[in-house]
């Protein structure tokens, strides 16, 4: 059944028929598979990646790191349910290395990405100390590359 | 005024050109076509490989290799070729690299034949055999496989289409157009109409790679035809490297020989940057080629389900990445129904008559394009069919 996460992983769009055809199983099975992993939270959800670079919206993200205090008995967890229930927060991660946790925000402005660090993710009192790095170009995301391949000059053969 | 009737030579001339040129010409006029069409992989090459080509440029290796190719490269194909297929050729005296698998075969074609030597060509099959033979005096004799033998040809086909003159046997398995593959019993069948006779096989390898529920089969792994067979192999379908031009002559060393000392006179050597490239992908690069082959899996098995929904008849492909249905049902030759359903519906297939006799009937379509586009091509097709009715 890997197959089949694989295949959604790399494209969601893909109707069940195409899903049943490429995995040897019948529709049914594929749409049954499918509602058991989203029942069981194998599969969270379904988005579209963007590059919002090329629409008039404004957008920034930024990759903070976080230092945080953990608390006896519930570890990291609680400290990190606080932080990612924030809107703002695109991701959210436990690290090994020197900081504890790395959060990833978006905003439309620089402004707006600076305040939700310093008045809600600073206040928190186990947070002991944040850095945040603004993305200043995304390349590739999920696999995906930004740029648009350039049209090559074909030959036609058969 | 020059006379250029008078200058060509009438071999060149007599060879028809490509008739599916037309096609691609009628295409490139609409905008929104989606084309089945081009029987190259749509992968990229795989950046390690890229990589490779490009560091080499970085260090100047500009110069000419090795006619028989770099040595670090033969030794490379010598180890696939024992890790992959089982077969085993020796990279000073058995290898030789070419521009691309095409290089190879017309190689083979120059070093064996006489004026009227027959080569027995199965077909449907690629469209550079016969035109090959031809330009070296040769005589083609096309055998046409038949959709119940799941196009395969038989060894009593075989012992048919021989006589004194027949030199060489070609093998195009996996094929293209219909996906065909051989099995070992099919070429044990070959080892022994062919034993006490002087029929060199020249076996077209370059979709070794792409099979599917069942591991290539090579002449060259029956040990009957093991010194009469000349193995045609090369980068463009397994690694996704048609633009590279490289490929791959293995084979007995009396014949290898010969063909590098005419690949010596009439390229020197093959691509320089391409070779480094290919070391890569050969000693690096099995992943690469799983990964494609179970994308092209996939398609395959989606493609030959919705043909069979729409109630054409097709032969389940177990190699390269093309499907050869039947479109009898439609009551339209294959050129008709090629040309209609690109013309009214913006998409591009070839008739099977393009490959040779045999080939009416059916039409090529390749599964090398994403899955998007297969779902699409898919809805016009049983939009073509229902206009038909």
């Amino acid at each position: 059944m890997k197959k089949l996460l694989q295949l959604l992983e790399n494209d969601c769009t893909l109707s069940t028929e195409q899903m049943a055809s490429m995995t040897n199983m019948t529709e049914d099975e594929v749409r049954k598979q499918i509602e058991a992993y989203e029942a069981n939270r194998t599969i969270l959800g379904y988005q579209a990646l963007i590059d919002w670079e090329r629409t008039d919206r404004e957008s920034i993200t930024a990759l903070i790191e976080v230092n945080v205090t953990p608390q006896r008995g519930d570890g990291f967890d609680k400290v990190a349910e606080r932080i990612y229930q924030y809107e703002e927060v695109e991701s959210c991660y436990l690290m090994s290395g020197k900081y504890d946790m790395c959060v990833i925000i978006s905003g439309r402005t620089l402004k707006e990405v600076a305040l939700f660090v310093s008045e809600k993710l600073a206040t928190i009192d186990e947070v002991t100390g944040t850095a945040t790095h603004f993305i200043l170009k995304k390349y590739k995301e999920k696999h995906l590359v930004f740029k648009k391949q350039e049209e090559q000059e074909r030959g036609y053969f058969v | 005024m020059i006379d250029y009737n008078a200058v060509l030579c009438n071999r060149i001339k007599e060879i028809p050109p490509s008739g599916i040129r037309r096609f691609f010409d009628i295409a490139a006029e609409m905008d929104d076509v989606i084309s089945l069409g081009i029987g190259e992989p749509d992968f990229q090459t795989p950046w390690h490989i890229r990589d490779a080509g490009i560091y080499s440029l970085v260090k100047g290796f500009t110069k000419y290799t090795p006619n028989a190719g770099l040595t670090d490269l033969r030794r490379a194909i010598s180890d696939y070729l024992q890790r992959r297929f089982d077969l085993r050729y020796d990279p000073k005296s058995q290898l030789l690299v070419t521009v691309g698998g095409s290089e190879g075969l017309d190689l083979a074609f120059r070093c064996i034949l006489e004026e009227d030597d027959e080569v027995i060509i199965p077909s449907p099959s690629f469209v550079c055999y016969a035109p090959l033979t031809a330009i070296q005096y040769g005589k083609p004799v096309l055998v046409q496989t038949k959709a119940e033998n799941e196009f395969r040809l038989t060894a009593d086909e075989l012992r048919a289409a021989i006589t004194p003159k027949t030199k060489a046997l070609l093998l195009p398995f996996p094929n293209n157009p219909t996906g065909a593959i051989l099995r070992k019993e099919d070429l044990e069948a070959f080892a022994a109409v062919l034993k006490d006779t002087n029929i060199v096989v020249i076996s077209d390898e370059i979709y070794a790679e792409l099979t599917y529920g069942q591991h290539h089969v090579s002449p060259a792994n029956i040990p009957a035809l093991y010194d009469r067979t000349v193995v045609i192999n090369g980068f463009s379908k397994a690694y996704s490297m048609t633009g590279w031009r490289l490929g791959y002559i293995a084979g007995p060393h009396p014949l290898v020989e010969q063909m590098t000392k005419l690949h010596q006179f009439g390229i020197m050597s093959a691509p320089t940057t391409s070779q480094y490239a290919a070391i890569e992908a050969m000693d690096h690069g099995d992943s690469d080629i799983a990964a494609m082959r179970d994308e092209y899996d996939g398609r395959r098995r989606y493609l030959l389900d919705g043909f069979r929904k729409l109630g054409f008849s097709c032969f389940e492909p177990r190699g390269a990445f093309y499907m050869f249905p039947c479109i009898d049902s439609t009551g339209l030759s294959s050129e008709d129904f090629a040309e209609r359903l690109l013309r009214e519906q913006h998409v591009a297939v070839i008739p099977g008559t393009a490959f040779g006799p045999g080939g009416e009937g059916f039409v090529r379509v390749c599964y090398a394009v994403s899955m998007k586009d297969l779902g699409t091509a898919l809805s016009r097709i049983e939009a073509f069919c229902q206009s038909l009715k």
